[in-house]
């Protein structure tokens, strides 16, 4: 285990300088000039060869990428051309809204999907079982800011119960206030994450079902509940696991959508802005923090696998050499 | 426990969060310690207005936390605000400000002479990134006998001096970051400011002059206009500062709301590159123009808002004249004056057309319109920097369509190396000699000859002037309702 744990620490650094690399050459490929946002109509050419060298969008290209990598090394990101306000800070700044905002999310996601996922199985046949399939399907039919506005109209515009976007200006210095704003989107991303989720579970748990081991376990005199336990729900866990840890980083990279609809200040929307104003320094930081909680939720996802099958060390421990 | 029960436990548990969190509003407190919440879709880019801080920066800040020598009133006058007093030498070369004594930044340090000469050299900084830096190259010296008196000494005479300086912030020079840190002389005081999210300004009990009507004001912001709209419906902003869409409307028509539709200065313009053909001709200009139905355009888009000009010139600068008969809406005579230019057939050209609304509709509606006398218009849209590199920087376009934000900007047409490349001698001449006018009433006589020029001429076809349309509460009162220059006072806000 500890030599897989190694290996597999490594494949996540090297993926994180690889990516860190294609997204700085990636960015400027894309034409534009970041000193351009600084500037509006009646501006000399003066100024405009002023803001350039401000923002260092006149320096050479190698220059520029030993820049990221020295601001990287410390993990300070640099500062934003636009505001000049500290890189760092304003992504840990977003990442304590996005962060709980998914979380929550999944959290109440998961508890909604796992019981619903094995009902959904163990009553296949039944008119409650088919009607959680529907429930299932529709969810992965349905954008997720759609459900948004919906909710919004409900909610907000009809019943006038809930706020329709943005937080109170004191944060999380007033926590009801802002769990009150969260409410919404953390119901749109749960709603469509569970009902994708509660797919993969009844999936999972009817092939347990319909497996031999599961048989052979009953012939040998377990009864349905011991059999479950010991073989069946290890056996399902794998594959669900991976899945929750695929939604899980699907949801933290697409909070951009729920936050966009919710007027929310997270990661999204400053990644979204900071794109529109060629903010290079943001733009890295962001997708830098994005790409690395990507990674680690897989990496978590794979050793919590591992753990609950530990024939998967053995096979991957192949897969990596 | 049933399946079904499970679920009647979740329906009851979350029902119960709704009624936990379903508070209502807080009770209004009296109105001279109320909170006015502000929406808009203009967050500032930083704090600094000569540091690229952008329009969101101007209607946060400008008035309300930082004062100029000057102050442009809602109403387009220009009254004392940080100088009690101005006298201009005879030849106008000459002008010498009294200060207002007892005027300390939020910082407690007192206004000198010296942070004056500062914040006026800031804006013709080498890294100033104010839009206004052209407009103060006429400054020659500053001089600061005492520290009540500022003496500015201009290369020529400059009877847009004062109007400009209403511009131009008062900062305290002994500040180290303008761009994230605030010390003014206004009103409010910046509290804090959530990027992403609110700009929250708190009274400032120190101030010099009459104190705001209201504690606290904050800026609430949206990338979306729905959002925005939604917030005033649910009772989370008290006002939101310009109505983006008059379908927007029908939600705010009832007796909780005010639709105030005041004067704005943005005008939506279809640009040609005056330099190169076939837009370099008169007549293929004034064709264009008298091809396309402005009147059922600005309807299409703002129904009974919104107003038709003519010109460059708004309603709410002293030159205005009404120009929209000048080159009436007429087909036939577009024909005509296609035909007389050598182009009886037509031409294809490309419009260069950013993507943010409106100009994606009035765009189609202008390729729609031209077919019919002939003209192919390949529509090619393009984003803000785009437009920034090679309209605006490279002149790399036949085409465009853009908005011109600012008051009194007819000025433009006298500068020949500007994007658009109008270049006429006589109208950068009256417009040189309007700014060295002797007085205002010369100054407004020059001006509205150069404009009924660029007129003629369809420099440019000045499609229509924006609506302001500001929507508030029916409970709030003492808001501006003009969008002079993007600027937006909160002083006298009471809310009932």
């Amino acid at each position: 285990m500890a030599k897989y744990l190694v290996r597999r620490f490594a494949f996540l650094l090297l993926s994180l300088v690889l990516a860190s690399i294609a997204l700085f050459v990636l960015l400027r490929i894309i034409p534009g000039d970041p000193a351009n946002a600084l500037l509006s109509v009646g501006a000399t050419p003066e100024q405009i060869a002023a803001a350039q060298h401000e923002v260092g969008s006149d320096l050479p290209l190698i220059v520029q990428f030993l820049n990221w990598v020295r601001d990287l090394s410390t993990f300070q990101f640099g500062e934003s051309i636009i505001s000049s306000y500290p890189v760092g800070p304003e992504i840990t700044s977003r990442l304590s809204l996005t962060v709980p905002l998914t979380l929550i999310a999944f959290v109440v996601a998961v508890a909604i999907a796992l019981p619903l996922g094995f009902i959904a199985a163990f009553k296949a046949k039944t008119w409650y079982g088919t009607l959680l399939n529907g429930f299932s399907q529709l969810g992965i039919a349905i954008p997720v800011f759609w459900v948004g506005v919906i909710f919004i109209y409900i909610f907000a515009l009809k019943f006038m119960i809930l706020p329709s976007g943005g937080v109170p200006p004191e944060g999380w210095a007033n926590i009801p206030g802002t769990l009150k704003y969260l409410l919404l989107p953390i119901a749109t991303i749960a709603l469509v994450m569970s009902s994708s989720l509660t797919r993969y579970v009844r999936s999972a748990t009817l092939d347990v079902l319909g497996s031999d081991y599961l048989r052979t376990a009953r012939s040998m005199g377990s009864t349905f509940t011991q059999a479950m336990t010991r073989h069946g729900l290890r056996n399902a866990a794998a594959p669900v696991i991976s899945i929750i840890g695929i939604e899980l980083a699907t949801t933290f990279v697409g909070a951009v959508v729920v936050e966009s609809v919710f007027a929310l200040p997270g990661l999204g929307s400053l990644l979204v802005r900071s794109i529109a104003q060629h903010d290079y320094p943001v733009i890295q930081g962001v997708l830098f923090v994005s790409t690395f909680a990507v990674l680690m939720i897989g990496f978590l996802a794979d050793l919590i696998q591992r753990i609950v099958d530990p024939r998967l060390i053995s096979s991957s421990a192949g897969d990596l050499r | 426990m049933k399946p079904g029960k499970k679920f009647g436990v979740v329906g009851v548990a979350f029902a119960v969060a709704l009624t936990l969190f379903a508070t209502s509003a807080p009770a209004n407190a009296a109105s001279a310690d109320a909170t006015i919440d502000i929406g808009s879709l203009y967050e500032p880019q930083n704090l600094d207005n000569t540091g690229g801080g952008g329009q969101g920066v101007v209607e946060a800040l400008n008035g309300n936390s930082y004062e100029g020598l000057y102050r442009l009133t809602d109403a387009g006058v220009v009254e004392n605000l940080l100088a009690t007093a101005s006298k201009v030498s005879k030849d106008g070369l000459t002008y010498t400000f009294t200060l207002r004594s007892g005027v300390k930044f939020h910082s407690g340090k007192t206004m000198t002479s010296a942070d004056v000469k500062f914040s006026l050299e800031k804006v013709s900084a080498t890294d100033s990134k104010s839009a206004r830096k052209s407009s103060f190259k006429v400054v020659k010296s500053i001089a600061t006998p005492d520290a009540k008196t500022v003496v500015v000494t201009l290369s020529s005479r400059s009877i847009s001096f004062i109007y400009n300086l209403t511009y131009i912030w008062i900062m305290n020079s002994a500040a180290k970051d303008f761009a994230t840190e605030e010390d003014g002389t206004g009103p409010y005081k910046l509290s804090a400011w959530k990027r992403g999210s609110t700009l929250s300004l708190v009274r400032n009990d120190a101030y010099w002059g009459t104190a705001p009507k209201n504690k606290t004001v904050v800026y609430h912001y949206f990338t979306n206009a729905t959002a925005l709209n939604n917030a005033l419906l649910t009772g989370a902003v008290d006002v939101i500062t310009s109505a983006q869409s008059p379908d927007a409307l029908a939600q705010f028509k009832s007796s909780s709301y005010k639709i105030s539709n005041g004067q704005s200065t943005t005008k939506l313009i279809l640009v040609f590159n005056d330099r190169v053909a076939p837009f370099n001709n008169v007549k293929v200009r004034k064709a264009i123009t008298s091809a396309i139905d402005n009147k059922k355009l600005l309807a299409s888009i703002w129904g009974d808002y919104g107003t038709l000009i003519g010109s460059m010139v708004p309603p709410t600068d002293p030159w205005y004249e009404d120009l929209t008969g000048v080159n009436p809406y007429n087909v036939t005579l577009a024909k005509k004056l296609l035909a007389a230019a050598g182009y009886a057939k037509g031409f294809t050209f490309r419009l260069d057309t950013p993507q943010y609304d409106p100009h994606p509709a009035a765009a189609a509606f202008i390729k729609s319109e031209l077919a019919k006398v002939g003209i192919t218009v390949n529509i090619n849209s393009v984003t803000d920097d785009q437009w920034y590199n090679n309209v605006y920087k490279k002149h790399d376009f036949a085409a465009t369509m853009q908005e011109h934000v600012n008051d009194r900007d007819v000025v433009w047409y006298g500068n020949p190396d500007f994007y658009w490349g109008y270049n006429n001698t006589t109208v950068t001449s009256l417009i040189n000699q309007a700014e060295q006018a002797a007085n205002a009433r010369i100054q407004a006589s020059l001006l509205k000859r150069a404009n009924r020029i660029i007129a003629t001429e369809a420099a440019s076809d000045w499609i229509y002037l924006y609506p302001q349309i500001v929507v508030a509460s029916s409970t709030l009162s003492g808001y501006p309702i003009n969008g002079l220059n993007s600027q937006f006072y909160a002083y006298n806000i009471v809310k009932n």
